[in-house]
């Protein structure tokens, strides 16, 4: 990793000049983003206030903060999505105006983004080449730049096989190596290791190090800060909209990052006394779904006992999503039984599952929990039109639906000016914890929590884990899905990994490791 | 919060008034091009209606209304019903044949004749979400195909239902017995004409329609899968028959569509009988937000445009069609205004919900930190 050429400390209560001083041993030329006092404001909200930053060549600068910490916006603002109110961007030295992703592109700054944007059905060749044909052509020219590109970088690319047949950390590389062939030199990485499991993270480190040594820089996004610690040289933190301190990353831990992000100390999940009974609440037996001829979940049995946390590993795409939606009876084309409390559900309706018991807190909450455009009170109603008695008969008892909605803010701890607020208005954690709240009031037999708290804040975080382990506690089922080991293991009871929509092995969450778990997600090793 | 809320009320009904007054710009322009009065026709058009203008405006806006509530009915689940024309055409015809064959006397024939209208328009609109949802065909091509097969079939059945009137060359079907109209009221004593009786039965559609989308549990439903059909599917809405008994029910208004003029002024079906309504009910129903009392208003103020323009041909040798094109202008600047509200107003609650959290963060942030 070496140290970091770069070492500037921003004190947010000190004025913006005073950074000049403190640049100790970089030289000028050495800096290749600075930004400067940086502010962008949305009618009541300041976004971004007083950003300074400054990036040097050949380095990792990670850029870490809670969600809706002002991260987002202030990549937009450097890769010329939107213009800040205020403040300059220099890059290479040379003040900038970017009106545009184009005018980034122009100015060297490249960006990959969290969701892959590339066409299954073209090759390599001409996903790079796609949008950028001017460049190299889209013949031998272009395929000579991407080998070299490739073997300078390490990045093992063969430009001539389909993107479909491409794993979640080829398809990465992919995306870098079509910023670096627009001729990036200093690349934002938003929230790269999301989609990775642990093996392919550090393929990806590897990957950051290489373009590091060739003298790119590199701008990495995160809020898994021992990832950031082992990758990056120097670490800004921001918080509630500023950058809070710049600082090496070895001279911090992730503890004290984290305290630096949200001025309190970071919450973890841990499991407590087992509460697990031997009442089952969901046995699945032969579970098996096919859609367009394709199996996509197929020989499932598992069992959950009351006050049991089932906990399901795997990488994303594995048939999680195709799980769960089977059991709710979302899908069509399944087999195999799934019997909740001792009534077989198999033919049943979402709603009459539902009715029977099944919470659900589900994978993509605004496409799946939230009618976004719709006041808080009506999401209330919204999965209990049938269950609770806002709704039981004719009528919706609006009243009642207000009242609950209420109940559920206060107990929960929704941060919201009202009940008649937008859900669209909220963040992504009080969205979810009004989820969780309306879930938990229907009184489940079962629940299933999808990536519950997936894009939300470390306070957040901590609430729906506290949620969570009450449920458990309360007795109830839990199915829990999750992308995060480190939230599987320290809430589940027992974890099953499910690969290619087959469980393929159960673990102790007590003894097994993030790797191991690694291992069987990706199929690497013989699972236990 | 009352404070945004009246922000809110004020933006509601500033949107639609800034259409219109661009969409009267926009319509100037287009006189001053043609070099045509501006002014004589804005006086013309913006003039006090006489009591048999109130008439016809009432009328006119009644028939308007059922159009646009049918439409508004698809639209609040997002279904595209571009067939109101079709299925108020052919619902309309079969009623004609059933009162004029009077099988019943008096009121009941009426009456049957209404529910065989709203069979037809249910059965009509049914068939485009059937395919739907069955077979996935967008509502708005098989509505579209439907409309040109109900007019060809209208068409081709008047021909052999028609009676022919002596002296005429109207086909039309039979005449409904007199005591089966719907009697109409008049606005005074000195008004030459009558208002639809079947006003009342607007105004009641509308208030159900109401009531179903926004107080049931079948509204909500409905409402729900408007909004985001995933969320729906999650939640346990059977998406799939939604769609099917929004469209049914969308039909069935459409069938009442030209029951004010059937039973109040035409008395029976014929190839003059009014046509392009189902269009109009789109444009209003956008205009009126798919609310019963935003329907109302842009019923009101379509059937104002064309009784004001009527005379325009007379009076100054202006073709009345400029106010076509001043109708097509408000619904384009109408759809951008809301647009345009709908993201402040989204936009003014992301700001009262972060100002309300700070609010939060200052109080309880002091009692957190402990590093």
């Amino acid at each position: 990793m070496g140290p970091s050429p770069c070492f500037v400390v921003h004190d947010p209560l000190e004025p913006a000049e005073k950074h000049t001083d403190v640049t100790t041993t970089t030289r000028a030329d050495d800096i290749v983003v600075r930004l400067r006092d940086i502010g962008k404001n949305f009618p009541g909200v300041i976004a971004n206030h007083d950003v300074n930053i400054d990036v040097a060549k050949g380095t990792v600068h990670a850029i870490v903060g809670e969600n809706g910490a002002g991260k987002s916006t202030l990549m937009k603002t450097l890769y010329g999505v939107q213009k800040p109110d205020s403040g300059t961007i220099e890059i290479h030295g040379r003040t900038v105006t970017l009106s545009s992703p184009a005018d980034a592109i122009n100015a060297g700054v490249g960006m990959v983004f969290q969701h892959f944007m590339l066409a299954d059905n073209l090759t390599v060749l001409e996903n790079v080449v796609l949008g950028a044909e001017k460049l190299h052509g889209i013949g031998a020219g272009a395929r000579k730049e991407i080998t070299r590109l490739s073997d300078a970088y390490g990045l093992a690319i063969d430009p001539d096989v389909l993107v479909e047949e491409l794993g979640v950390g080829s398809r990465q590389r992919i995306e870098i190596l079509k910023v670096l062939y627009r001729g990036a030199s200093i690349i934002i990485l938003d929230e790269p290791t999301a989609v990775l499991v642990p093996q392919e993270v550090d393929e990806l480190f590897a990957n950051l190090r290489d373009l590091k040594a060739e003298g790119l820089a590199v701008i990495f996004i995160s809020h898994k800060l021992d990832e950031v610690l082992s990758v990056a040289d120097t670490v800004t933190v921001i918080r509630r909209g500023t950058t809070v301190d710049t600082v090496e990353a070895d001279s911090v831990d992730s503890r004290r990052l984290a305290e630096m992000m949200v001025g309190a100390e970071l919450p973890s999940p841990s499991t407590e006394s087992s509460t697990v009974t031997d009442d089952v609440a969901l046995e699945i037996r032969d579970l098996r779904l096919e859609a367009a001829g394709r199996e996509l979940c197929a020989d499932i049995n598992l069992t959950i006992h009351r006050g049991e946390i089932l906990g399901i590993a795997g990488v994303e795409g594995n048939g999680q999503a195709e799980l769960v939606e089977s059991i709710m009876g979302m899908r069509s084309g399944v087999t195999g039984s799934v019997v909740l409390g001792g009534r077989d559900m198999a033919g049943s309706s979402t709603r009459e599952r539902r009715d029977s018991g099944i919470g659900y807190i589900p994978e993509d909450r605004h496409r799946h929990g939230l009618l976004l455009d719709s006041p808080l009170w009506e999401n209330r109603i919204l999965g209990h039109q049938t269950t609770g008695d806002a709704g039981r008969r004719i009528f919706i008892d609006r009243a009642r639906a207000r009242e609950e909605t209420q109940a559920i803010v206060e107990k929960y701890d929704v941060r919201t000016p009202g009940i008649d607020t937008l859900a669209r208005a909220l963040s992504g954690g009080n969205q979810q914890k009004l989820i969780i709240g309306r879930e938990m009031s229907g009184d489940p037999v079962l629940l299933i929590a999808a990536h519950p708290t997936r894009g939300v804040d470390v306070g957040a975080q901590a609430a729906i884990w506290g949620h969570i382990k009450q449920a458990r506690r309360d007795g109830l089922a839990v199915l829990l899905i999750s992308a995060d080991l480190d939230e599987l293991i320290g809430l589940s009871d027992t974890i099953e990994v499910i690969l290619r929509g087959r469980l393929v092995g159960t673990f102790d969450p007590a003894t097994v490791t993030p790797e191991q778990l690694g291992t069987a997600m990706t199929g690497a090793g013989d699972a236990a | 919060m009352s404070d945004a809320r009246l922000k809110r009320v004020a933006l509601a009904i500033g949107a639609p008034a800034l259409a219109l007054i661009i969409a009267f710009a926009i319509t100037s322009l287009v006189l001053i091009l043609a070099g045509d009065s501006v002014i004589g026709v804005w006086q013309q058009i913006l003039s006090v209606p006489d009591v048999r203008g109130v008439t016809n405006i009432l009328n006119a806006a009644t028939v308007y209304y059922l159009s646009a509530v049918s439409v508004a009915i698809g639209f609040r689940m997002n279904l595209f019903n571009i067939g109101v024309d079709g299925q108020y055409r052919i619902a309309s015809f079969v009623a004609a044949i059933v009162a004029g064959e009077a099988w019943l006397p008096g009121y009941l024939n009426t009456l049957l004749a209404l529910v065989a209208a709203v069979l037809v328009g249910a059965l009509w609109a049914g068939i485009a979400g059937l395919l739907r949802v069955t077979r996935g065909v967008s509502e708005v091509i098989s509505t579209i195909m439907l409309n040109a097969i109900a007019t060809a079939i209208v068409a081709y059945l008047l021909r052999k239902a028609a009676v022919d009137a002596e002296g005429s060359n109207i086909t039309a079907t039979k005449d409904i017995p007199e005591g089966s109209w719907i009697p109409g009221f008049s606005l005074g004593s000195d008004a030459p004409n009558d208002v639809y009786g079947f006003i009342v039965v607007a105004v009641v559609v509308g208030f159900v329609y109401w009531l179903v989308i926004n107080r049931t549990r079948f509204g909500f439903d409905l409402r729900a899968s408007g909004a985001s059909e995933s969320a729906a599917i999650a939640s346990g809405i059977d998406v799939k028959r939604m769609v099917l008994v929004s469209m049914l029910l969308s039909g069935a208004v459409a069938g009442l569509v030209g029951m004010p003029i059937l039973f109040g002024d035409a008395h029976n079906y014929g190839s003059t009988f009014q046509s392009g309504l189902g269009f109009a009910g789109i444009a209003i129903a956008l205009l009126g937000r798919n609310h019963p009392v935003g329907i109302a208003l842009g019923a009101l103020l379509f059937a104002f445009l064309d009784e004001q323009a009527n005379p325009l041909q007379i009076l100054l040798d202006v073709s009345p069609d400029i106010v076509k094109i001043t109708q097509g202008v408000i619904v384009l600047t109408v759809v951008i205004a809301y647009e345009v509200v709908r993201r402040y107003g989204v936009r003014l609650e992301q700001s009262l919900v972060a100002s309300a959290l700070a609010d939060d963060d200052t109080d309880d942030k002091g009692a957190e930190v402990k590093v």
